[in-house]
């Protein structure tokens, strides 16, 4: 005879339930490939120049 | 005064950091890369403000972050809208974030709330302590622990892992895609 919470019961409740080490493990690793392919694309050229320019004006402005 | 080599070696070394922050926020390249670039005007207008020997990441994130959430408040208020249909707009926009492979993943993350959303990514991607993050979101250490608690909780359920079942059927795809990944 079975018990009312049955002996299949994989997920005992899944909003309360702490995650387990495998799944977090795993939601982290999505996340920082999903973030490192961004920071895989370096600098993009609008910045580099965006510095250059806020130089070269406060230069202007001092002379 | 002109900028100071150093600050500007630190300041282009974040970008790359800042700017994953920034889509991981907002959700659009476009939009994020306009966020970085005011970031970075505000900062260096505000050099001053910088303490020599801290940490300039930290600095810039901070920025950027009250930045957007002052930006998203504005926007809130005009549209009078909420974050569902914020998200819903953000979902119907899946080809700006340009690869396909991290689409359902970064879906999943756009339906978390603001704040469970930044906390993790802060966390989880851009290696910060939990010190850092509540530091640089202006919380407590107890509020940014449990806020990535219930963004991951949250994100396993969006994405359907329980801890027995894979990913899904992208895995599949995912699998054969990095099959092929090299010429």
């Amino acid at each position: 005879m079975e018990t009312a919470s049955t002996s299949n019961n994989k997920k005992p409740n899944s909003k309360s339930a702490k995650l387990s080490r495998d799944v977090q493990t795993r939601l982290g690793q999505q996340l920082r490939a999903m973030y490192d392919e961004v920071v895989g694309q370096g600098v993009p050229d609008r910045f580099t120049e965006l510095l250059n320019q806020l130089d070269s004006d406060e230069n202007k402005d001092r002379h | 005064m002109a900028m100071d080599e150093s600050v500007r070696k630190a300041v282009l070394a974040a970008v790359p950091s800042l700017r994953a922050f920034a889509i991981s926020l907002c959700g659009s390249v476009d939009r994020a890369d306009d966020l970085v670039q005011e970031t970075l005007l505000r900062a260096l207008a505000n050099i001053d403000s910088f303490q020599p020997g801290t940490n300039m990441s930290a600095w810039l994130f901070t920025i950027l972050r009250n930045h957007f959430r002052s930006e998203y408040r504005k926007r809130r208020r005009e549209v009078e809208d909420g974050e569902g249909r914020y998200a819903e707009t953000l979902k119907s926009q899946p080809e700006q974030y340009g690869q396909v492979e991290f689409k359902e993943f970064r879906q999943a993350l756009t339906q978390l709330p603001a704040d469970q959303r930044e906390a993790l990514v802060l966390v989880g991607a851009s290696g910060f302590s939990y010190e850092e993050a509540a530091n640089i979101c202006g919380c407590a250490v107890g509020t940014i622990k449990s806020r990535v608690n219930r963004a991951r909780t949250r994100l396993a359920e969006l994405l359907d892992i329980d801890g027995t079942s894979e990913f899904g059927p992208d895995e599949t795809t995912r699998a054969v895609l990095a099959g092929h990944d090299h010429p």
